[in-house]
């Protein structure tokens, strides 16, 4: 486990070099997940190396975005005051984002043909 | 035996008390989740954060002395997010399958997402700097500030902005694409990493793991396509 998480954050630390260095529009960790990924495609048996570890993070990945969710309650004040204008822009164009981007995704895949039986949603499914 | 209030100001300076306050939260958030038979409005950040949130009330500790304890929770986001290249990888030959359908879901699902929030903050006489703090939304958090300090934001504002966001598009994915009867994984994936980031991605690997590969990469691919978009529109409309 440990060897594994010392590779992630390899993985990690030359993706934030890279971002700086090249002035990337994409963060450190982004640039560390598509190194990773190729490193995968090149050698699989990396990904076999590190999908324990990958999947113990990525279960909680809820749990990581908690600090920076209580930050909300630092800007109650400026939210408070835009309130109703701030929540109906983020809930009507959140709703709106992701039927249009789920819709649209759907159309184009009936269209080129590319539907994927085997991942659709069975009925009895949540 | 010693004065509580010495013991309390001795805990109140380490990282021990909030770091174990945010992972005991999160823990009650997620058994709760459990609880409620995984329903996304159960969402375990939200629960954390609302139990936290009364915590520092109740003792009133600010966020800054909170944040000091946290910041080793907050700093596996990157690491997380290095694994999203897991199961991307594990879910290749399906995504090379789906290129057309994820840039029709990134362009219309992207440009949805900062036109429609913005033209409706607008409505609500919203402008400015608060403005320029909402277009970014959608995107990845540190990607997210980045973009708002370029067009005129507050960062601090946007990073509360994206939460919340993200927060709502885990809870009204499930039932909102169920609605509309979508029931390909890889559309409803994708479109919540478009438009709710990594909350949306962490709430699809709770559904269904090629939702949540193609989740990741609907929020990587997001991240670069506002930062592009983003400028423009607010130029447009602020």
């Amino acid at each position: 486990m440990i060897s594994a998480l010392s590779l992630i954050l390899a993985f990690q630390l030359v993706g934030e070099i890279l971002s700086r260095a090249l002035d990337l529009p994409l963060p450190g960790p982004v640039v560390g997940l598509c190194l990773l990924v190729a490193a995968c495609v090149l050698r699989p048996a990396l990904a076999n190396r590190l999908r324990p570890t990958a999947q113990g993070l990525l279960s909680h990945l809820s749990l990581f975005f908690v600090p920076a969710g209580v930050g909300v309650v630092a800007h109650w004040p400026v939210l408070r005051d835009k309130g109703i204008g701030l929540a109906l822009a983020i809930m009507g164009s959140t709703v709106l984002a992701i039927a249009a981007g789920a819709l649209a995704f759907q159309a184009v895949a009936r269209w080129t043909g590319t539907v994927d039986p085997s991942a659709l949603k069975g009925r009895g499914d949540d | 035996m010693t004065d509580p209030a010495l013991i309390w100001s001795y805990l109140a300076q380490g990282p021990l008390l909030w770091l174990t306050a945010t992972l005991v939260a999160y823990v009650v958030g997620d058994a709760l989740f459990r609880a409620a038979r995984r329903q996304s409005w159960a969402n375990p950040v939200l629960i954390a954060v609302i139990l936290l949130a009364i915590l520092l009330g109740a003792t009133g500790t600010d966020y800054t002395t909170y944040f000091e304890g946290a910041q080793f929770v907050h700093f596996m986001l990157g690491p997380a997010t290095v694994c999203l290249a897991l199961p991307l990888y594990d879910n290749l030959p399906r995504v090379r399958r789906a290129l057309w359908p994820m840039l029709a879901g990134l362009f219309v699902g992207s440009g949805v997402a900062v036109v429609s929030a913005l033209v409706i903050a607008r409505a609500f006489g919203i402008s400015g700097p608060v403005l320029a703090s909402l277009a970014p939304k959608s995107t990845t958090a540190p990607v997210a500030i980045g973009i708002a300090e370029r067009i005129g934001g507050q960062p601090t504002l946007t990073a509360a902005l994206v939460l919340l966001t993200g927060i709502f598009g885990a809870i009204v994915v499930t039932p909102l694409l169920n609605a509309l009867r979508v029931r390909d994984w890889r559309a409803r994936g994708f479109a919540v990493g478009v438009a709710a980031h990594g909350i949306g991605t962490a709430r699809a690997f709770q559904v269904n793991q090629t939702a949540g590969a193609f989740s990741g990469i609907g929020m990587g691919m997001n991240a670069v396509l506002t930062a592009v978009i983003a400028p423009i529109v607010v130029g447009w409309l602020g």
